[in-house]
């Protein structure tokens, strides 16, 4: 299905010579000094190539399979974020239910419901979610686990879920086709992180939010954005329905949106005293580690995309 | 044919459901015995205990490693006893028997002779929901049948959100499985039970769930 995309397709190896790059070039760091301990970039760099290998693999094989693997990243994080949070024994009946979600929520999607899609969890799943702890009868803590359960099922199931919903969406841009919009914003999203990284590494002085995570700084904060609102401009046409004026504007809200999903994810880890949320990425983290400006970026630049072509 | 069933429920049943349905944290998993003569000293909380250290071995060496489990439990019915003797491979312990200590851990010093890794919980049952019992000094006795046998503590966390005790619907969560060092065989009893429950302790503070 994705073969007639030319775009796509090219995106795809563009970003696999991106990663060639990057594993040739620490083969030769080791090479140039070998005391240098490379494990950690090692492991980083595999596991990048094994996500990719995934991510491209669903979206070539097709819409189904595509969304299959988003229910099933939403499976993965939901589970790791009620497996870190302090529920309680009486919550697990409930939680029981908010596994049911998954699949409901990316039927909806499926079969191109919007309005279903867009309501299913943040009214249906929220009224429900307290009713179904009455009947456990449980009073003590009720309002913090109701609090919590909501909290987790937004963010891992609803805003995750959005990601599925760009591969449904009728196709506007004929080159780049569904998986365009897919491809756009993960890479927007990751490249994000990496240039708001490298530019605080070079000039960060100014910490932005000392308390929430000491590392990020204003020069990393606004030279990533600078550059992702000017990768934006150049990218959106190629493989979105976007002109490159309208990329700017989504190059700013996938910055922006990316730079707090990212400090969301952080002050969950701190109030928990935990340093990652999980250990299935080597090298990474767990899923929520990897997904943190995902979680925000996916949802935000769906309804930007939405409101301007739908 | 056992053993073939074994290793066919392992790889059907048990690979999978940790993988996918619970997720684990593991932490030093290099610390792991690889042979026996070896004990896995473990906390108690969820008939999964048991299932998530077994599944942390390949298939072709899971039928070297033998939970210790109580008798007067696991061999109440026919179906029960089949299926913790073929295919858990556990060695049954009689925990409420009156008999000598040499009795009692008869085949637990057969299955050490066999260089057999043996799965112990030295709290003796699986307690109350997150909590630690009163460590047993059984374990130390054990350890004390064949020479140069080693003992690795583990910790386990969080599968008792997935299924408690006395719950029979399953929910998934992570856990998290942390592997110690191994724990130096003393000739008191009781500073070996304090060591391992120190052990425990500092294991415990690497644990990701809540």
């Amino acid at each position: 299905m994705i073969s007639q995309y030319p775009h796509s397709i090219k995106a795809m190896i563009l970003i696999m010579a991106l990663l060639i790059i990057a594993s040739l070039s620490r083969i030769l760091l080791k090479i140039k000094k070998p005391s240098n301990d490379l494990t950690e970039l090692k492991l980083r760099t595999q596991s990048w190539w094994w996500m990719i290998a995934l991510i491209f693999a669903s979206l070539y094989i097709g819409k189904t399979t595509t969304i299959y693997f988003f229910a099933f990243l939403s499976f993965l994080a939901l589970k790791e974020f009620l497996s870190i949070t302090p529920v309680r024994q009486a919550d697990r009946r409930v939680i029981f239910w908010l596994y049911l979600a998954i699949p409901i929520q990316y039927y909806f999607i499926s079969i191109n419901w919007y309005d279903m899609a867009i309501i299913f969890i943040p009214v249906y799943i929220f009224l429900f979610i307290p009713i179904r702890m009455v009947l456990i009868g449980k009073t003590e803590g009720f309002i913090r686990s109701a609090g919590l359960m909501n909290f987790a099922v937004m963010l891992t199931v609803f805003c995750i879920s959005h990601l599925a919903y760009f591969i449904v969406l009728e196709p506007k841009n004929t080159q780049a086709g569904p998986a365009g919009l897919v491809l756009f914003l993960l890479f927007m999203t990751q490249f994000n992180d990496v240039s708001q990284y490298i530019w605080g590494k070079s000039f960060g002085k100014n910490k932005i939010v000392p308390k929430v995570s000491p590392n990020k700084t204003w020069e990393g904060f606004l030279g990533g954005v600078s550059t992702i609102v000017l990768v934006g401009y150049f990218l959106a046409p190629y493989l979105t329905p976007l002109s490159s004026r309208q990329g700017l504007i989504a190059g700013l809200i996938i910055s922006l949106s990316g730079f707090f999903g990212d400090l969301v994810v952080s002050s969950v880890k701190r109030d928990l005293h935990i340093k990652d949320t999980g250990n299935l990425i080597p090298g990474h983290g767990g899923i929520l580690d990897r997904m943190d400006s995902l979680i925000y970026t996916a949802p935000l630049f769906f309804h930007f995309i939405y409101y301007l072509y739908y | 044919m056992n053993k073939y069933l074994k290793i066919l429920f392992f790889a059907l049943v048990v690979k999978p459901l940790t993988l996918i349905m619970l997720g684990l944290n593991i932490r030093n998993r290099h610390q792991l015995p690889k042979g026996g003569p070896a004990i896995i000293a473990a906390n108690h909380n969820s008939h999964l205990d048991t299932i998530v250290l077994m599944s942390l071995y390949p298939l072709s060496q899971i039928h070297k490693v033998r939970p210790v489990a109580a008798a007067d439990y696991f061999l109440k019915n026919k179906f029960l006893k089949w299926f913790s003797l073929n295919i858990m491979g556990i060695i049954p312990l009689e925990r409420k028997a009156r008999k000598s200590k040499d009795e009692l851990f008869f085949d637990c010093k057969k299955a050490l002779e066999n260089e057999d890794i043996l799965i112990l919980y030295p709290e003796g049952s699986r307690g109350e929901p997150g909590q630690m019992a009163e460590l047993k000094k059984g374990i130390y006795y054990v350890s004390t049948l064949v020479p140069k046998t080693i003992v690795t503590p583990v910790i386990m966390h969080g599968l008792d959100k997935s299924l408690p005790k006395g719950e029979a619907l399953f929910v998934p969560f992570n856990c998290d499985v942390i592997i110690g060092r191994n724990i130096e065989v003393v000739d008191d009893a009781q500073t070996f039970i304090d060591n391992l429950k120190d052990e425990f302790e500092d294991l415990s503070k690497f644990c990701l769930t809540h």
